[in-house]
């Protein structure tokens, strides 16, 4: 079962040292000692269980730098729940389920996978770490869909949102009233992904990964241009410019009656039941929101960028870890008598789908 | 789940040979889950996904995060169960992330906690105490209102 050839650092060094201090002969130590067994255990088992600790503890580790953003992430949304019940709209949450099964998929394919080293399967293994390994690019993949998908509408992290702060924002650096481009160039996002009447595919149904915006801007007497009013006119009226904000407001005059049958269906779904835009059947979109928090609706992208980020990382390296474990199945390392690094390398996979799990709730169903 | 040792016995005497006579039984040092207890669990984790988004379409006001992250947490679990094998570990392990969570859960408790005090702060329409997820879009709703109390330091009021 163990090819000399793979024997890592440790087996050497365990060798070397029996053969000094037990004085044995080449031969004799081989049946005498685990070829993976280090020199300081005792035992094999103690050296498995010790390596498991370990990355316990690291995994622990993991748990609490996650932890940080999980309180990052509560912290805005227990003080601005608005801005995540709108801006959630942009991610696509079709997307996000698939790559949750997908994640959840190659989960237990390395559960499958510590099993059959266990039982000495060895193409079994490697078949299990193949498919895990296809999991993780295919994850990786969607994960670019979805990145893709918002940079090219000018939803990046950083003050390159297009959200941010207009007059900061370097997208509406030429423009003659930031405020107003920003406004305007937020309607046609809104339109194309659903937010806003006038778009029937149903951006976050997943049609925006090959959809072709259709401005198709439904007038209507509404009540949501009323509502809109409402705020601007209460919100900002101590503000600078109320008057460039009314007029970025009335003209397409998009409402409830506005929107799809699938966005009318799907409308109470996003919303909370008491909530005006919900009970007129729309969606919440950006005017909708009071205007203090219009200026930090971006915060959801970074929050949202950081966390999927990170997470995204640890894909990266889990696929490499994986690699490499691929390779040393493949050249028959593991068996019953040692497969920690299958094990291991499991344990910190599972972890990546474990934050995931509690991210695609928490990002993508936002309530 | 004892099973999976007595069928492994002929590969495994191959191997045991090279192993210390006493502790020997390496394959014993991991416990090998049941394929059919895997791709049960596999099979609930695909139906709690299912769940969760389904979930999402009742209307349960604020609840709707908390069933989202209990149904988050009953998958997390099973995960950490059987296919992290944490159920047949050393209860250390389990003591390991279980003060990890404990520590994340202060955190998060206390930060959410603190934010509430400087909420007042924050230049928004001011919050309903109990209603945190619509408050806001209530004020804005019927701002003309004396209703709230607070109305005098919502929106704009910079």
């Amino acid at each position: 079962m163990q090819d000399p050839e793979t024997g890592t650092q440790p087996t050497q060094a365990s060798q070397h040292h029996d053969a000094g201090a037990h004085g044995q002969g080449g031969d004799a130590h081989a049946h005498d000692h685990a070829p993976h067994l280090a020199h300081h255990f005792d035992t094999p088992t103690q050296q498995f269980e010790s390596g498991k600790l370990g990355m316990w503890v690291f995994l622990a580790t993991e748990i609490l730098m996650f932890g940080g953003l999980f309180a990052a992430y509560g912290m805005y949304r227990g003080n601005h729940p608005e801005i995540y019940l709108y801006a959630h709209h942009y991610l696509d949450t079709t997307l996000g389920a698939i790559n949750t099964i997908i994640l959840l998929a190659s989960s237990f394919t390395v559960a499958w996978g510590v099993r059959a080293a266990q039982k000495g399967q060895r193409k079994l293994l490697v078949t299990l770490l193949l498919l895990t390994l296809l999991g993780g690019f295919g994850f990786m993949g969607i994960k670019a869909i979805e990145y893709t998908s918002k940079f090219t509408h000018d939803l990046w992290p950083g003050s390159a949102n297009m959200f941010y702060n207009p007059t900061l924002n370097p997208m509406f650096a030429d423009a003659n009233d930031p405020r107003a481009a920003q406004l305007e160039a937020i309607r046609h996002l809104e339109e194309y992904y659903g937010i806003r009447g006038g778009h029937g595919g149903g951006g976050h149904g997943g049609g925006h990964a090959g959809a072709i915006e259709q401005p198709r801007i439904t007038l209507t007497d509404d009540a949501d241009p009323g509502d809109a009013e409402a705020a601007s006119g209460q919100g900002e009226a101590p503000g600078p410019s109320p008057a460039v904000e009314r007029s970025m407001i009335n003209p397409p005059a998009v409402g409830a009656g506005g929107l799809s049958e699938e966005a009318l269906g799907e409308a109470p779904s996003h919303v909370a039941p008491h909530m005006p835009a919900a009970a007129a059947g729309a969606t919440l979109t950006y005017e909708d929101l009071p205007p203090t928090e219009q200026s930090r609706a971006h915060m959801f992208f970074q929050i949202y960028y950081m966390m999927t980020g990170l997470h995204a990382v640890h894909v990266l390296v889990g696929l490499g870890l994986i690699s490499w474990i691929t390779v040393r199945s493949f050249r028959g390392a593991f068996g019953p008598a040692y497969y920690t690094p299958v094990d291991l390398v499991g344990l910190y996979w599972h972890l990546v789908d474990l934050i995931w799990i509690f991210l695609f709730p928490l990002l993508y169903l936002i309530h | 789940m004892t099973d999976d040792h007595a069928h492994e016995s002929p590969r495994q005497a191959s191997t045991s040979t090279e192993l210390h006579a006493p502790d020997h039984d390496a394959h014993a040092a991991g416990h090998a889950a049941p394929l059919w207890l895997l791709a049960a669990v596999f099979a609930a984790l695909l139906v709690l996904t299912g769940a969760t988004v389904a979930v999402t379409q009742i209307q349960l006001g604020p609840l709707n995060v908390w069933l989202a992250l209990l149904i988050a947490t009953v998958k997390a679990a099973l995960v950490v169960l059987y296919f992290m094998h944490l159920r047949w570990d050393s209860p250390f392990n389990a003591t390991i992330l279980i003060s990890a969570l404990l520590f994340v859960a202060v955190l998060t408790g206390a930060v959410i906690h603190d934010s509430r005090e400087y909420r007042p702060l924050l230049d928004r329409p001011q919050s309903t105490p109990r209603r945190v997820a619509v408050a806001g879009q209530r004020d804005r709703r019927r701002p003309s209102r004396a209703g709230c109390g607070t109305a005098g330091t919502r929106d704009g009021a910079k």
